[in-house]
Parts: C-alpha cells; sequence; structure tokens
C-alpha cells in the first residue's frame, strides 16, 4: 500500500520516519498555485523540515513557513522534547523556510543555530533581533550530536547567497534544501511513491537554479562524492530511490548544451534587431559585416520578429557576446526588446559582452535606455551605443561596419591598450 | 589636483582620474567585466582583485571589511563600489 501516515489516530499531525533516527516534520501547503510570484505550481508544495536524533542530542534541520508553524511543532512534539534540542540547522533562510525559526528558538532556548557565513546579514534582516546568538559554518564545518554528526557543505547561490546542504554520513543522507526541490505537494512523500514530480522538478530547476548554473556545479563537486541513501530537499518529494540520478540531472541541466559547433578558442556574437522601415536592419547588416572581419568570432544575425522569446533565452545563456538593435518609438525602446531584456533574468548574464544601436527619427533614447538595462543585467558595454538617424548613409554603415569589428575585437580581447582621460569619458 | 591611475587588466584599459575617485565610476564607463548590484557595499557583488597598488586605496570602512570578511576575501580583494584610489596607480580586475 503506497500511503504515508502523516497524522495518528485522533489526527494530529505527525512525524514521518526517514529512518530509525531521522524523521521527517515539515508540512503541506496543496493549495498553494504562485510561489515568489515566479513560480506556479499546478498543486501545491511542502515544506520540508527534517529532525536527526544522536545520542547527545536532537538536531533540527530547517522549518516551515509561518502559517504551517502548528503541523511542523506537532510533528516535532510527537517524536522529541524541545529540551533536546541541542541544534538548528538553517540550509536556507527563505521565509518559507524560516518562519517558525522565532517560535522554535523560544521554545528551545539552549539550541545553537548554526548558518552559513554568506547567512549572517541576512538573519539579521529577517528576523531583526540584534542580540541573535548563531555559529557561522562552511564546508570542513561540522556539528557532533553524539553517534550522529552534521556535516556543512558551502553551497552559495542555491538559490540565495546564504544556501547551504547538511550531510548525516552516519546514515548517507544529504539535506539539501532548495537543491534537488520542487514545489510538488504529495502526501506520500517518497520520490517512488508520489506522482509523475518529472516536470516539477525540471521547471524548478529552469527557474530557480538556471541563473546559477556555475554555482550548482561548483555544489555538485562536494556533493557528487558523498555516499547518498536519501537526498532529503527543503520542497517536494524525497529523493530515496536512486538519488543519484537527481544529482547526474542537475549536472546535465548546468553543462553547456551547444559546446560542440564552437571551438574552444571562438567566441560566438548574437545580434538581434527590429526595424520598421528597415533602416535598424541595415545598421544590423553593417555590424553583421564588421564584426565577421574577426577570426574565431561566430557571429549570429537575428530579427527579433522571427523568433520566440524562449529559444533566444537559450541562445544567449550559451554566448559570450549580446547586440541589440531598436529603433526609438515614442521616446523607448521597442517591446519585443524589452520582453527579450526582461525574460534573461533566468539566466547568467555576467560579464558578457554587450552593445546596442538603433535608428531613430527624433529624440533616439532607445539605444541608451537598452545600454543602461544591459548593465543593469551585469553584462559590460565598452563601447557606446551607435545611433543614427532615420536613413543611414554611406558614411554611417561604414560607421556601423566599424562599430561590428571593434565589439568583435572586444570580445576577443585583440583592442589595442588604450590610456584615457577620465573627463574623456561620456 | 593630484593624480592616479588605474588600469583595467581585463580590458587593457588605462585611466587618469583625479584622486579621490571611486573604482565604480570608472570602471563601467570603460566596459570593464567588474560588474554591479547594490552600489552601496552590501552585497559584494563587486568584489574585486588588486594586482597592483593594493595601498594606494582608502582603507575599508567598517560596513565593507564585514563584507569582504564574509566573503573570504584576502587584502588583495575590495569592493568596487567603495575603494577610492589616493594616488599613484593601481590595476585591478574582475574576480
Amino acid at each position: 500500500m503506497n500511503s504515508v501516515v502523516l497524522e495518528n489516530e485522533t489526527g494530529m499531525p505527525q512525524a514521518v520516519a526517514l529512518s530509525e533516527r531521522v524523521h521527517w516534520i515539515g508540512a503541506l501547503d496543496p493549495n498553494l498555485r504562485t510561489f515568489d510570484i515566479i513560480l506556479k505550481t499546478a498543486n501545491g508544495t511542502s515544506y520540508n523540515a527534517y529532525i536527526v536524533r544522536g545520542s547527545e542530542g536532537v538536531a533540527i534541520i530547517d522549518t516551515v513557513k509561518e502559517g504551517f508553524a502548528d503541523d511542523f511543532f506537532a510533528r516535532l512534539e510527537s517524536v522529541a522534547k524541545y529540551a533536546e534540542i541541542k541544534v538548528i540547522v538553517l540550509n536556507h533562510l527563505e521565509p518559507d523556510h524560516t518562519g517558525a525559526l522565532p517560535e522554535l528558538m523560544r521554545r528551545a532556548p539552549q539550541a545553537q543555530l548554526f548558518i552559513s557565513q554568506k547567512a549572517q546579514s541576512m538573519l539579521k534582516g529577517l528576523l531583526k533581533q540584534d542580540q541573535l546568538s548563531y555559529t557561522p559554518v562552511i564546508t570542513g564545518d561540522a556539528v557532533s550530536l553524539g553517534d550522529r554528526c552534521l556535516q556543512f557543505l558551502h553551497t552559495p547561490y542555491l538559490h540565495w547567497p546564504d544556501t547551504q546542504c547538511t550531510y548525516v554520513p552516519e546514515e548517507a543522507m544529504l539535506f539539501s534544501g532548495d537543491v534537488f526541490g520542487c514545489h510538488f505537494c504529495d502526501n506520500r512523500l517518497w520520490n517512488d511513491q508520489v506522482g509523475d514530480f518529472r516536470f516539477s522538478f525540471e521547471y524548478y530547476y529552469a527557474h530557480i537554479m538556471r541563473p546559477f548554473k556555475e554555482y550548482v556545479l561548483r555544489a555538485l563537486e562536494l556533493i557528487e562524492p558523498l555516499p547518498l541513501k536519501l537526498i532529503a530537499p527543503t520542497h517536494g518529494p524525497i529523493l530515496r530511490d536512486r538519488p543519484t540520478r537527481y544529482i547526474q540531472r542537475y549536472r546535465q541541466l548546468s553543462s553547456p548544451a551547444l559546446h560542440s559547433e564552437i571551438s574552444a578558442q571562438q567566441k560566438t556574437l548574437l545580434i538581434f534587431y527590429i526595424s520598421s522601415y528597415g533602416n535598424t536592419k541595415r545598421m544590423a547588416e553593417a555590424i553583421y559585416q564588421g564584426a565577421m572581419q574577426v577570426d574565431d568570432v561566430r557571429v549570429s544575425l537575428y530579427d527579433l520578429e522571427g523568433g520566440e522569446v524562449a529559444p533566444f533565452v537559450d541562445l544567449i545563456e550559451e554566448a559570450d557576446g549580446l547586440v541589440l538593435g531598436t529603433p526609438t518609438i515614442n521616446g523607448d525602446a521597442v517591446k519585443p526588446i524589452w520582453d527579450l531584456l526582461s525574460s534573461l533574468t533566468v539566466v547568467s548574464l555576467k560579464s558578457k559582452l554587450g552593445g546596442v544601436f538603433g535608428s531613430y527619427g527624433w529624440t533616439g533614447e532607445g539605444v541608451r535606455l537598452v545600454e543602461d538595462r544591459l548593465r543593469g543585467l551585469k553584462l559590460r558595454v565598452p563601447i557606446p551605443g551607435l545611433r543614427v538617424k532615420l536613413i543611414p548613409t554611406d558614411d554611417e554603415i561604414i560607421e556601423c561596419q566599424a562599430f561590428g569589428l571593434e565589439l568583435a575585437q572586444e570580445l576577443m580581447g585583440i583592442r589595442e591598450a588604450r590610456v584615457i582621460n577620465f573627463a574623456d569619458l561620456a | 589636483m593630484a593624480k592616479a591611475t588605474i588600469t583595467f587588466e581585463d580590458i587593457n584599459v588605462t585611466v587618469t582620474v583625479p584622486a579621490g575617485t571611486r573604482i565604480i565610476e570608472v570602471s563601467e564607463k570603460v566596459g570593464s567585466a567588474i560588474t554591479y548590484g547594490c552600489r552601496e557595499g552590501d552585497c559584494g557583488t563587486c568584489l574585486m582583485k588588486l594586482t597592483e597598488g593594493w595601498n594606494n586605496l582608502s582603507e575599508p570602512s567598517v560596513l565593507e571589511d564585514k563584507i569582504l570578511r564574509e566573503n573570504m576575501a584576502g587584502k588583495h580583494n575590495r569592493l568596487a563600489c567603495q575603494a577610492q584610489v589616493l594616488g599613484g596607480t593601481i590595476s585591478v580586475k574582475p574576480v
């Protein structure tokens, strides 16, 4: 029978055993449909928290969203007394995991709080308590519960700066925080018993972890060598059936997809444009020609009107440089450009090369506005944007070619060394 | 006015600046890959590496020092939004 008993005979929530010494003491939220504004969930989520019992005390790993604290405390009380709690670990400080923390600390004032190095300033911001006592930990740090031990793994930016994982070697269990989690609510809890949650797992990765792929890969270096019977994330099913498959999937999802076509010495430059009367298009084509003159730059030219945002986001994620061409209409860049730019927060753009150009009729603000947006998205924009009033002249087409050439040289790091006076900077 | 020079090694650009200039005032304009988040010394995004002239920068404030420690930064790492060049020559690059 595929059932997990979450309540006792009187209807009180009770803990669920992961092993003799480890229990789930989380809560189910089947009615949630939108999480953190950006995520949908078709059947809710769970806030997973855990308790580990050692010969010399008990540890609580993460808590739940504040409104679900009653379930959490009832489950905790079904397997431990507050006076036994020696350790509280927060793998991630987001309120859906720390909502019950203030009350837990009130009930177990003797417990020592363990958080990551980067969690320190966030903890103050969340709890608004200056006198809070805690111990910051990092990879290599551990706390003993006697015959059970909690080892900490520094896994930042998965998906906040503060995130960490906690490993219990005697149980071969990884308490992974939001890593390997998903918004999927099913009272059967175990990955081999719940409904089909694969979509939720992939969707969660795509929206939560994808911007931090390089950090995912670093975390996997720490996680992959661990003997694992089970991964216990803070959302969704507990992964006891072949847990390493989920680790392998994270590695696949975090590895580049397009490597085969681009050699190690080559770099990719994408030029996207949209044009109403063909003037910005002419500029784009000239920039494309200019960039093509540089060896080892693989240049692509795309009309935004001919594609949809999602595959363009995939392309940009893998590219080394991004150049956008937009007309200015009513004092702004046009909506398809903003639609693309507002969709890029799911990928890492840090330090990619950016450039902007466009034709305009009256005022031409679009180029500057998009440059500011690219800088806001953490691209570097070393070459001032190129604007042309209405139809480009032959000389202006040559200027566009030079702009493309310069961008491609910048991308390859072959521009000549320059000395600039501060007063001359735009 | 006292002058200083900042070299951004990642893009091979040197800028002559008035003493007291913050790195953030220059690096975005020349297109260095040092990137910024909060721009007020709280998030650590603009952590950079000094390859020359680290002692030509202003001393870290208490706030910057805290963020540097949280990021396990060495003495040649600074926040580009906070550090001011006091004179002489410095060279920086993104971490």
